[in-house]
């Protein structure tokens, strides 16, 4: 179960679809060891291609220095599908290598509908997980399950 | 040379769950042969067919070295060697592809 913001969910469709047609990607930062995403971090595709994402790499090393400065990790690592379905592809499980990081994927193959899902992926091996987008985290830890989810 | 090695989780469990190790040598490829003397199957991870493997990143310092010289990148004593995960994908399965 990824349980997130309602901003950071948008803020992600918005950046996919701002960048549509090529794939947009990123990361959520939280507290290590929280599985809290908080702060949204947009990065450079640095392939700047429709079917093809890679972090610049040496924006990646700033912001995964930062990260650790401040004590955090990558708890969502996002990237977007511009003309098919958001599900990880194998180029997308061969790279996966945060196993305790969500994999979230948008799809923006629709113009009307924002397609968003997640996956662990350990090992080579995808599951899918149920979102739980909520306005804030305050009371997220009573299950309260008012609040639908992503489509 | 001794150097500082910054490791990622996914690469822990050959350092013991150490994030942090040292090394020595005087380029990237000593210093990969130095840890793999140490933390046992490390360089099959990040090493294949005599160059860095696709999925990561090595830096000297701030220093991508795929940017410099790659394997042959030079360290110098008190360096920060720092190992990361690519982070990379994308929806290309071409041969998937069907035109309509």
């Amino acid at each position: 179960m990824l349980t997130i913001r309602r901003d950071l969910v948008d803020a992600m469709v918005r950046h996919a679809r701002r960048d549509h047609p090529d794939e947009a990607c990123g990361v959520l930062a939280g507290p290590a060891g929280s599985d809290r995403p908080e702060r949204f971090i947009e990065m450079i595709n640095a392939e700047r291609s429709p079917t093809f994402y890679r972090f610049d790499s040496t924006e990646q090393l700033q912001v995964w220095r930062a990260m650790d400065a401040a004590d955090e990790g990558p708890v969502v690592i996002y990237h977007s599908h511009t003309a098919t379905e958001a599900y990880p592809s194998r180029t997308d499980i061969s790279y996966a290598s945060e196993p305790d990081a969500h994999y979230v994927l948008v799809s923006t193959r629709d113009p009307e509908t924002d397609e968003l899902r997640s996956y662990r992926i350990v090992d080579g091996e995808v599951s899918e997980e149920p979102i739980e987008v909520v306005e804030s985290y305050m009371f997220s830890h009573t299950g309260a399950d008012d609040v639908p989810d992503a489509r | 040379m001794a150097v500082t090695v910054s490791v990622p989780t996914i690469l822990r469990t050959h350092t013991g769950g150490e994030k942090s190790v040292e090394a020595s040598g005087s380029n990237v490829a000593e210093v990969i042969e130095d840890l793999e003397s140490r933390h046992s199957g490390i360089k099959a991870r990040l090493v294949k067919e005599g160059s860095l493997h696709r999925f990561v990143n090595v830096y000297v310092n701030d220093e991508d070295v795929r940017f410099a010289g790659g394997l042959a990148a030079a360290v110098k004593d008190g360096d920060n060697v720092t190992i990361l995960p690519a982070v990379a994908g994308g929806s290309t399965a071409r041969e998937c592809v069907t035109v309509s």
